[in-house]
């Protein structure tokens, strides 16, 4: 049952074909920089911005300097002022440095602040344990009024965007840092709040959040469908509010879910699955890959992570193996 | 984007009777809450009623009628723990009934210990220590894109100073040249262990400032007069945040606990806040009679 697995390239030793989903943010943000004089791009000195033609839309790029707690603040006064500030920084520093503003400043005065949050997961890849984000998923979906995205591809990434920027209240974006691989071209279109079904299956579920792990439920379906096990995949790139009614009826539907996020095993994804299935009773075991109770073994590029950590199509086989007692 | 609508009175007229007879009411007031159930935190309330009433009464411009005017003056209490001294002061300045106080502290209130915007006037909730100024620097950055002299202050307390993110905000002020925003520091000199310079020291705190690119004024925090002043002469260059350290005494208005730490908080049964209030009013009128 488990076949030969090939692992996506690393995308730092190979030509990036497609943008990564910061750089389709950017492109995008000086669209809406020009198209809406509400937006303000606040910049934490990211780097993600040199060399930007803003054009008309250069006035509201401000660059507030290495302080992320006075950034998120920042944010909030201009939100409260009829703004709306997309703001920039890594998704680690965005959801623990500056939790406490994150929490109070923006969501409890449900403010239409966007967190661009780049380097989630492990995809800060060699920079290590001080800039993974494998905690930015729990800590963001216990904030009230937060909505939380996990773009998948670079499309996913500019219809998301798109569709949050009439939001009314604070958004919370996971990007990544380098290019990962597109979605299959017959994926069904993305919408905000709305599972996307990208497998239909009636044995197990596996739900899955951002590019690795998406494209890892995708490679184990389909490996799974060719040994008789019909499987549902579901991409669940909003966080919160969570699609429960998707989620509910593929768990229904199914024998078992196994879940799969690059994020620590508790708090994220999985959890939000295994609270939501208890809660209602189903009769369906849940299994959730993520990286374990320990900082990230190994050092390296995101997919060498990925692997080191358990976060792997063999991985994701053997849970449903066992979930479905075979 | 947002122009003044003209309902908000001018900057720098005084709206109201004498001074005194306002601030002894907002004291009252104030004394009035720690005798509730849950008492109150007095002490740093009482150092910021002339700071307070002076903003409300002069140099505002916002309008207890509209206080969601577009274009008013932004008042953000950072330091939150003196939010029975702001609802104090909206209300005597009419944002709402006096007599709606008497909620403070009752379950489902609007008046809860900290600033809550649910209180019309109230326009950020605070409390947790080191939020206004980042604040600030959004507010006036917003006014600078909508061209607008609208203006944001911020009054922090002098122990508040030792968060980082109030320096995070200050620099950037400073860098960023936010005429527009206005720091006023109650420098009562006391935090709840004791002295802030015994506790980690802020001095020398207007150097501090004036290296972080800040205009400094310093002045006497219960003279009104001085206070208008200093507002008034804001800003005294456009590109340049300013900060008025308010050289205040914590528990004001009350001799037996005026600078004391002690005083910052207080649940008066119903003697000790007789004594209060005859405290205030016999000040009040020894002072008429000078």
């Amino acid at each position: 049952m488990t076949g030969p697995v090939t692992a996506p390239a690393d995308p730092q030793s190979a030509e990036a074909p497609v943008p990564s989903s910061r750089e389709v943010y950017r492109d995008l943000l000086v669209e809406f920089l020009n198209a809406d004089e509400r937006v303000v791009c606040l910049d934490s000195d990211t780097g993600l911005f040199n060399g930007v033609d803003f054009g008309k839309g250069a006035e509201r790029y401000v660059n507030l300097g290495i302080a992320e707690q006075n950034l998120m603040g920042a944010a909030a006064g201009l939100a409260r002022s009829g703004r709306t500030p997309y703001v920039n920084t890594m998704a680690t520093f965005a959801t623990t440095r500056a939790l406490e503003q994150l929490k109070l400043d923006i969501a409890l005065n449900d403010l239409p602040v966007r967190i661009a949050a780049t380097h989630g997961g492990l995809s800060a890849g060699h920079l290590g344990a001080t800039h993974h984000a494998l905690e930015d998923l729990a800590v963001t979906r216990l904030l009230p009024n937060l909505t939380v995205v996990v773009p998948t591809d670079a499309t996913t990434t500019a219809e998301l965007l798109r569709q949050a920027q009439e939001l009314p209240g604070p958004v919370y974006i996971r990007l990544g840092r380098d290019a990962t691989p597109d979605l299959p071209s017959d994926a069904p279109p993305v919408e905000l709040g709305k599972a996307q079904r990208l497998r239909e299956g009636d044995v197990l579920t596996i739900v899955a959040t951002g590019p690795y792990p998406v494209h890892l439920a995708l490679e184990a379906a389909s490996a799974l469908d060719a040994a008789g096990v019909a499987t549902t995949v579901l991409n669940l790139h909003t966080i919160k509010p969570l699609d429960t009614r998707a989620l509910v009826a593929a768990a229904r539907a199914s024998r078992a879910v196994v879940t799969v996020e690059e994020h620590w095993v508790s708090g994220g994804l999985g959890s939000t699955v295994a609270e939501t299935i208890a809660e209602l009773g189903l009769p369906v075991p849940v299994r959730r890959i993520g990286v374990g109770d320990r900082f990230a073994a190994g050092t390296g590029g995101q997919t060498h992570l990925l692997k080191r950590n358990g976060i792997t199509v063999e991985a994701v086989l053997a849970a449903a193996t066992e979930a479905l007692g075979r | 984007m947002t122009e003044l609508t003209g309902t908000a009175p001018a900057a720098g007229a005084w709206h109201g009777g004498p001074p005194a007879e306002h601030t002894l009411r907002v004291r009252e007031l104030i004394v009035e809450m720690c005798g509730s159930a849950g008492g109150g935190h007095l002490g740093g309330s009482m150092s910021l009623v002339e700071i307070l009433v002076t903003l409300y009464r002069s140099t505002l411009r916002v309008d207890p009628r509209a206080p969601d005017a577009p274009g008013r003056d932004i008042l953000l209490l950072s330091k939150g723990h003196g939010a029975i001294g702001l609802y104090a002061v909206l209300a005597e300045r009419g944002f709402f009934p006096e007599e709606e106080l008497a909620a403070y502290g009752q379950p489902d209130s609007p008046f809860s210990a900290h600033p809550n915007p649910a209180v019309p006037g109230v326009e950020m909730p605070t409390g947790s220590l080191g939020h206004g100024l980042p604040q600030g620097v959004g507010f006036a950055l917003a006014a600078r894109f909508d061209n607008s002299d609208r203006r944001c202050f911020v009054v922090l307390g002098d122990g508040e100073l030792q968060e980082g993110s109030v320096w995070e905000a200050a620099m950037a002020a400073g860098s960023l040249g936010l005429g527009g925003l206005v720091a006023v520091v109650d420098r009562n000199t006391l935090q709840i262990t004791g002295p802030t310079e015994d506790a980690v020291g802020l001095e020398p705190l207007a150097d501090r400032w004036r290296s972080f690119g800040w205009t400094v004024r310093e002045v006497d925090g219960h003279d009104i007069d001085a206070l208008r002043a200093a507002f008034d002469a804001i800003p005294a260059d456009a590109d340049r945040p300013t900060v008025v350290i308010a050289h205040t005494v914590k528990g004001r208005g009350l001799p037996y606990i005026e600078g004391q730490t002690r005083s910052h908080f207080a649940r008066l049964t119903e003697r000790p806040k007789k004594r209060a209030l005859s405290t205030l009013r016999a000040q009040y009128r020894k002072a008429a009679q000078a």
